[in-house]
């Protein structure tokens, strides 16, 4: 099954939540939607449920026109931030609604709940109501339901956002597995890259109501075709800076020179943009086209075994990410090392024009 | 959200309008019919134009019913917003007395309004009704039926009584829906109970109060069977409002180019004031 | 700023609490050094809010007292204590201005004129709020209104200790950055006793100078961020902290040997033999994929890109085991060999760490 939405427009009142969206969905496939918060993502979901209808644009399920087809007749699941069960129903009962309401015999019913609950691991809370199990048992409830109904299309929006941090991991690792095995396509929305990485699959990148890029997630990640794009997906944010080009150097803000190796060779004479992320700001020196520029601290952020150093240089704001501990006092000078091969160039009008060389994925 | 369009719908919806339009839409025709016209004995009819609209605009009876009624529902809805905040601010949030308290607050609502009216007619009265025969023993001199003062007073207290549940269970819904963490927040700023009320209950209860006071004043406005059955509109015109007035012109004096004319304007005042409510309810939405 | 102590402090929500299930919070002993940077770190339901609700007086503890600068608070309310609190939910008066909000609590404590302005202005200026000060306060972003619940505690002169509880839940990822480091600064600035309760281990870490870990009602370990990371006194404080957490496999350790699912890896301390359940753990930092041969063999299931590194997940046997790999690492097949840096693993007994001898 394909979901396609081709030039999608969602206007409420003077607000543009979703412009011009075209986007292809296979079947299989664990789509990622990564975005701010009000970028955009839950109107796109909701529109592609069928629970609001967009201003311009067309919605084709396997060629066939959808975008008037109320929800009801899709075949659509939805699973929400807020877990949302219906609390005087058992675990058991919860499950077994979107069947129940479908007139599936009894016998099938059973089977299929019970199948969903154990690959949810469910299977020992069936009897109790929703609101005696913990935050992540409800989500689960709730993914169960979302799951037994064998929809072609599952969405769901920040499901993890309102889970303990540790539980947010250990389902977010169940879940490829989950979404491999019913074979939908699936979308799921998320505001933090490093669930997108986590997940893998591909990532749409959505920034004011605009996706700039979609495309296997860690593409995206390693080669964003936009600087937009590249602050969606980057955490910490990345660090950036204007440079000027010439003879064979890019020019520094404050004087320093670098040479213009690795993405920055071959580009013409000019002013770009290079943006570089937290682990490529380097306190050691890293390699030997690397030039060493002195920042002044800001504050100093450590997480046991890494440090977040925030500096200032030239009054631009940077984050390094260091291995190890480094305990320096605000206003202390610093040391950071910068390396033409880790760097992205951007041109005037945002778009990518060199990406670092890495390692083939593997 | 949008609606999608579906042409089956109309067919479900069709026996509805018939019946709509057979008890609504053809009565209100007859009604914008009849006061237009002049009618001698019963059948004959004479197309009047305005006539009627005019000479109800201009009377002095027509005045006189707006103003009572403008006093009773200017009263009854500065009694009954604060007292019913009140009421609801000193209810219980948790704990068992919460469903004895909101089934005390819904008893007087579900009383059928004649029986209401019937209720303080007979309490009141000054010969064995409980209120009657308090306030008199205490000394001052009250009779509803003949003083215009107790009648006034007699419709009043019934009306609060009858009505401020429906505010209270309003104000105390908004009042639930404040997160706990308002009312922790104001403790540790040091906030006094005045100021917590004033700068978060207030403002958090804004819409719902909108609507409680909306629907008092219309509810208000309309109001014949209480009145109507408590003092009949007396003694004399004291207490007939603009409703009570409207039915003794129509029935009473089988006038009815001037009750179909009233008629029309009575509902085109209520007709603005729900135009009021949907504006300003819509306008706040917006704004918030 | 104050030193608070928290003295056979017990909380049970419920009216006649008996067994140790019905206490949200059991018995602790606890002191925060005046000024000093705190996380209460721990999953849902392990007592940390109740914990801070005690300590900001709007629970009434079960049993034991809280002690400000040696002072018994127990019985005193919030606004007695002197503290602030950041919910995690943005709290602010919507009728009022950012001036006002800012403003309020020192309104409230008969302040006004000069002081209260030049105060307003200096905590507005401090969180970047002052091009903001004229606007309607619930027309700002969650970011701001969180800054300005932020500047309400700030503002008041005198503030015993800031309490926030998991401030940064509704912040958009981008913007937790800033406020976090922001935070850390105001620390720096204001020097007053802070304290932070979250579930997010990187908001804690990042945050505070001594975390303290707990778990079911009760403090597992309190330590530097450093310390949690490299000595870990329990498997849950090696499972909670670290992204991901610390691999732990059952083991049976003798000597300065552990042998685990039939393969020997060496240790690099001296350890009694014991019948207690034996657990070695190391952190997947410290786990090093080698050539196949070159040490405990093991089938690689999946590697997981996370951008700055990999994560290769792998089984040693039947136990999985994850590993972290550097992002240039080209890795292939499905079979490999991993390598433990004996410095960095510990041996726990019943959950418990045990120090060998060297």
């Amino acid at each position: 099954m394909t979901l396609e939405l081709r030039n999608v427009t969602k206007r409420v009142e003077s607000e543009t939540h979703v412009a011009g969206v075209s986007l292809t969905l296979e079947r299989g496939g664990l789509n990622v939607l990564l975005g701010a918060t009000l970028s955009g993502k839950t109107t796109l979901l909701r529109l592609m449920a069928g629970l609001d209808v967009p201003t311009e644009g067309k919605i084709l399920v396997d060629g066939h026109d959808v975008t008037g087809t109320p929800v009801r007749r899709r075949s659509v699941a939805m699973v929400y931030q807020q877990f949302i069960n219906y609390p005087n129903f058992t675990v058991y009962e919860n499950i077994a609604s979107p069947l129940r309401v479908a007139g599936i015999a009894k016998a099938e019913i059973d089977r299929r709940v019970r199948e969903s609950a154990a690959l949810m691991r469910l299977d020992r809370y069936l009897d109790r109501k929703p609101l005696e199990l913990s935050g992540g048992q409800q989500q689960r409830t709730a993914l169960a339901r979302a799951v037994v109904k064998r929809a072609d299309l599952l969405l769901l929006d920040e499901p993890l956002a309102n889970l303990d941090y540790k539980l947010r991991e250990e389902l977010r690792e169940e879940l490829p597995k989950l979404f491999a095995e019913i074979g939908a396509i699936t979308v799921y929305a998320t505001a933090e890259p490093s669930d997108a990485l986590l997940l893998g699959g591909n990532t749409a990148t959505l920034s004011k109501g605009k996706i700039t890029q979609f495309g296997p997630t860690i593409e995206v990640y390693r080669r964003p075709s936009d600087r937009e794009t590249a602050e969606v997906f980057s955490d910490p944010p990345m660090n950036f800076m204007a440079v000027h080009i010439a003879g064979g150097k890019a020019h520094l803000p404050g004087g320093a020179v670098l040479p213009a190796r690795g993405p920055l060779a071959a580009l013409a004479d000019g002013d770009i943009t290079l943006g570089f992320r937290a682990n490529h700001l380097y306190l050691r020196q890293p390699g030997t086209d690397a030039i060493a520029v002195t920042a002044k601290v800001a504050i100093v952020e450590i997480t046991g075994s890494e440090s977040y150093v925030h500096t200032i240089f030239e009054g631009m704001r940077w984050v390094a990410l260091a291995h190890g501990i480094h305990e320096l006092s605000p206003g202390a000078p610093v040391e950071l090392h910068l390396d033409p091969h880790r760097m992205f160039v951007f041109g005037h009008d945002g778009r990518l024009i060199a990406a670092p060389n890495f390692a083939a994925a593997a | 959200m949008d609606k999608t369009v579906n042409n089956r719908a109309w067919f479900m919806v069709l026996p509805v309008l018939v019946v709509m339009a057979f008890n609504a839409v053809i009565p209100l025709m007859t009604v914008v019919n009849y006061s237009v016209q002049e009618s001698f004995a019963g059948n004959v009819f004479f197309f009047e134009g305005t006539k009627w609209f005019e000479q109800v605009l201009h009377s002095d009876r027509f005045h006189a019913s707006l103003l009572r009624q403008l006093i009773f529902t200017g009263t009854i809805l500065a009694i009954e917003i604060p007292l019913g905040v009140a009421i609801a601010l000193a209810m219980p949030r948790k704990g068992p007395w919460v469903s004895v308290c909101l089934v005390l607050m819904a008893l007087p609502l579900l009383i059928p309004w004649n029986v209401v009216g019937a209720i303080w007619n007979i309490f009141a009265l000054p010969s064995f009704g409980l209120l009657g025969r308090a306030i008199n023993g205490l000394g001052i001199s009250y009779n509803f039926t003949r003083d215009v003062g107790a009648a006034w007073f007699t419709l009043i207290l019934m009306d609060v009584w009858h009505w401020t549940s429906l505010v209270v269970l309003l104000a105390y819904a908004g009042l639930m829906a404040i997160p706990d963490a308002y009312y922790q927040a104001a403790k540790i700023d040091g906030a006094s109970r005045w100021s917590v009320f004033r700068f978060i209950q207030l403002p958090k209860m804004r819409r719902v109060l909108t609507i409680a006071v909306l629907l008092r004043l219309m509810d208000s406005f309309m109001i014949y069977t209480e009145p109507f059955v408590l003092t009949g509109g007396g003694p004399g015109n004291a207490t007939t409002l603009l409703s009570i007035d409207l039915v003794k012109i129509a029935l009473g004096q089988f006038d009815l180019g001037p009750a179909a004319a009233m008629s029309l304007i009575y509902f085109l005042m209520v007709l603005a004031m729900s135009w009021v409510f949907y504006t300003v309810m819509t306008r706040d939405e917006a704004r918030a | 700023m104050a030193r608070i102590d928290l003295v056979n402090l017990a909380h049970s929500y419920g009216t006649r609490p008996r067994a140790d299930g019905d206490y949200a919070l059991k018995t602790i002993d606890l002191s925060f050094k005046a000024g000093g940077a705190y996380a209460l770190l721990g999953p849902s339901g392990c007592g940390k809010t109740t914990l801070l609700n005690l300590m900001s007086g709007l629970l009434t503890p079960t049993q034991g007292s809280i002690l400000f600068d040696g002072v018994d608070v127990t019985e005193r309310t919030s606004e007695e204590r002197n503290i602030a609190q950041v919910f995690q939910f943005p709290v602010v008066y919507d009728t009022m201005t950012v001036y006002d909000n800012l403003a309020f609590p020192l309104r409230n404590r008969g302040v006004s004129g000069e002081a209260l302005d030049s105060r307003v202005r200096k905590i507005a200026d401090m969180l970047g709020l002052t091009a903001s000060l004229n606007q309607p306060a619930r027309r700002l972003t969650a970011d701001a209104k969180q800054k300005i619940s932020l500047g309400r505690g700030l503002v008041r002169p005198s503030v015993s200790a800031m309490l926030f509880d998991e401030p940064l839940t509704v912040i958009d990822p981008q913007l937790k950055w800033q406020l976090r480091s922001q935070l850390k600064q105001l620390h720096r600035q204001v020097a007053t006793t802070m304290i932070y309760v979250t579930h997010d281990q990187t908001e804690a870490l990042t945050f505070a100078d001594t975390v303290i870990v707990m778990f079911d009602g009760r403090i597992v370990q309190i330590g530097t961020p450093e310390e949690l990371f490299e000595r870990p006194n329990h498997t849950f404080v090696g499972y909670f902290i670290g992204s991901p957490g610390m691999n732990v496999l059952p083991a049976a350790v003798e000597g300065a040997v552990a042998v685990v699912a039939g393969h020997s890896i060496p240790l690099d301390r001296q350890y009694e033999k014991s019948s207690a359940k034996t657990e070695i753990g190391i952190r997947p930092e410290f786990v090093h994929l080698a050539e196949s041969g070159q040490g405990v063999p093991v089938r690689i299931k999946r590697i997981d890109d996370v951008g700055r590194y990999k994560l290769a997940r792998v089984t040693l046997g039947t136990l999985p085991l994850n590993v972290m790999v550097g992002e240039d690492a080209k890795l292939s097949g499905d079979t490999g060999s991993v390598q433990f840096d004996p410095r960095r693993l510990h041996v726990y007994r019943d959950g418990e760490l045990v120090d060998g001898r060297v």
